[in-house]
């Protein structure tokens, strides 16, 4: 028997191990096959209820193919290497968000205090 | 001017009499208006009794008939108010049962209200002596109704904003035992499971205000539990607090307190509690910006024979347009009954804008829901881990999968047992996005999980032989 540690989560896909850079590229290709327009976005903390991250530049509306995101996720991870990112979809049909999923967590380069 | 296809034969005074339903309520040549709303009922004669004559009863018993002539008749035009059978087609495989279709004009019914649409359409007419049976299967709710009715108080577009989760099903889970519980106690059982990883609790029905917990304790420790939890996690978290009660005033007073501690949720039983004060607090639900769970305690009392009664549906429908967030709509794997494409095709009926007339799913007619928000379907019952990838591909993204037992019955307890069923989750979720195939690939999508997720894996452990195989007493 194991008692369940006390740990910050990240709300869709927080509970799985840290997604590697091949993994973040099939949820991408998932938003871009399901017509969803990619976004990135950061924050210091990730208070449950601060429903506004910055947006790191504008989604990007034009992206054909998962390489143009994922480079933007790793331009924003190093200028904002201390931040929290996500990437998140818009869904221009249903008029809503319908994706979002982190992809970086502060000091998630060095040595990380998560368990998984 | 007459408002109505088929002529009135009333012009020539007053006949006093029995009245002949076949001739004024059955008009197999009469075209239902975009206005009409339309009944499919599932409908079995008495012995002897001709179709077509059973069928124009049902017409005239749900609408303007009564069993003989009145002189008052002739002070209206029935035309324009009577209900038409326009066409009844026999069951395939059944000796003496018909779907007659009835098409009601607009003008019966009150705007905005669900009980008295209910009052006519299944009052009087399901007690009538020339049918054996009688069972309602579908109704068309035209545009021009569903517009004067608010509807679910957020739908699931809103709710997502709120609670910030995307792109996966909820979580939700029962806390047990289901009654006898201090207040106290309760909120334990919450805050284990919330700090677990599931996005809800839930209170069970039959948790109103008893000695054991009075409600307004209860509503305190919940209250902790959540903030506590939300806290830690840094997710954001509900449960639904039952606000049902024995008088719309006291329920409402509940529903006060639970907005003034800051809940995100409230809970109501729209059966047995009622249309009126469903709709009532649905109305404030809006009003209030806290989000409606709805409950369906005595549904399969209506519901559940093939024969007799009301399709679940059809009390789908009947509560979007009186208001609910969520609403119960069995898991088609768990314990308790539902075929699938049926639960389907009220699912769609509860969460899409329009949905095109399909009867191997139960659709008896397109229905136009007009922008109105759409109810989150809640899979609750008997369901654990190795349910979620079957779970995840038949009820999708939104959706609430609710696992009590397979929560708190987890070895090592309730904060454990809700992080198995998130990893598990997310882990069919993550699998699907990468197009691998839920149904067939469920089990090993699981297992791989579980070489990481300790708590997984001692769910998997415990649950590996539980299934529920029996036929469905329901079927199309």
């Amino acid at each position: 028997m194991k008692t369940l540690p006390k740990e910050r989560r990240y709300e869709t896909l927080s509970y799985l191990p840290p997604l590697t850079d091949q993994q973040i590229d099939k949820q991408i290709n998932y938003c871009l096959q399901m017509g969803y327009i990619p976004a990135i976005e950061f924050n210091e903390t990730s208070e449950p209820e601060a429903y506004y991250w910055t947006m790191w530049k504008l989604p990007l509306f034009g992206a054909t193919n998962t390489r143009s995101v994922l480079d933007e996720v790793q331009a924003c991870r190093s200028e904002y290497g201390n931040c929290y990112i996500r990437v998140v979809g818009f869904d221009n049909v249903k008029q809503c968000q319908a994706v979002s999923f982190i992809v970086h967590k502060p000091g998630s380069n060095s040595g990380s205090s998560f368990r998984y | 001017m007459s408002y109505s296809q088929t002529q009135s034969k009333s012009g020539a005074g007053y006949d006093a009499g029995v009245q002949d339903y076949r001739l004024t309520y059955y008009a197999p040549d009469y075209t239902p208006r975009d206005t009409d709303i339309l009944a499919a009922f599932r409908m079995t004669p008495q012995p002897g009794v001709p179709p077509e004559e059973c069928a124009a009863a049902v017409a005239a018993e749900s609408s303007t008939g009564t069993w003989t002539t009145v002189w008052t008749d002739l002070l209206t035009d029935m035309d324009r108010y009577r209900g038409r059978c326009y066409d009844i087609e026999p069951v395939p495989g059944e000796d003496n049962q018909y779907i007659a279709y009835v098409a009601y004009p607009l003008d019966l019914f009150e705007e905005g209200s669900v009980t008295n649409l209910l009052t006519s359409l299944v009052g009087n007419v399901f007690g009538f002596k020339a049918l054996r049976a009688l069972r309602l299967e579908d109704l068309r709710i035209p545009v021009a109704y569903v517009k004067t009715f608010q509807g679910p108080p957020h739908g699931i577009q809103v709710e997502r904003d709120r609670l910030n989760k995307y792109g996966r099903p909820m979580l939700g889970c029962t806390i047990k035992p289901k009654l006898g519980l201090s207040a106290k106690n309760y909120g334990r059982a919450v805050y284990e499971c919330l700090r677990g990883g599931l996005d809800f609790t839930k209170d069970d029905e039959n948790i109103n205000s008893q000695p054991f917990q009075r409600w307004r304790d209860r509503f305190l420790f919940v209250a902790d539990a959540i903030h506590k939890s939300q806290a830690e996690t840094g997710e954001i978290k509900g449960h639904y607090l039952n606000v049902t009660a024995a008088t719309c005033e006291e329920m409402m007073k509940r529903a006060e307190y639970a907005k003034e501690l800051e809940m995100p949720i409230v809970m109501h039983d729209f059966l047995t509690g009622g249309f009126t004060a469903n709709t009532t607090l649905a109305h404030w639900c809006r009003d209030n910006g806290v989000l409606l769970h709805i409950h369906r305690a005595m549904h399969a009392v209506i519901d559940r024979q093939k024969n007799h009664g009301i399709h679940f549906r059809v009390l789908a429908k009947c509560l979007r347009l009186s208001g609910g967030d969520h609403i119960h709509t069995g898991t088609v794997v768990g314990k308790l009954e539902g075929d699938r494409a049926g639960t389907l095709g009220f699912v769609d009926l509860l969460r899409e804008n329009y949905v095109e007339q399909d009867k191997s799913r139960g659709v008896y007619f397109t229905q136009d829901w007009a922008s109105m928000p759409g109810v989150m379907a809640v899979a609750s019952g008997g369901i654990h881990v190795w349910h979620m990838p079957a779970l995840v591909e038949i009820f999708g993204d939104d959706s609430v999968l609710q696992f009590g037992g397979g929560t708190l019955g987890h070895p090592w307890g309730n904060a454990p047992g809700a992080t198995a069923n998130r990893v598990a989750l997310e882990a069919c979720v993550q699998a699907r996005n990468e197009g691998r195939n839920l149904a067939r690939e469920g089990g090993d999508i699981i297992r791989e999980a579980c070489q990481w997720s300790p708590e997984l894996a001692a769910a998997c452990e415990l649950w590996k032989e539980i299934k529920f195989e029996f036929d469905t007493v329901d079927t199309i």
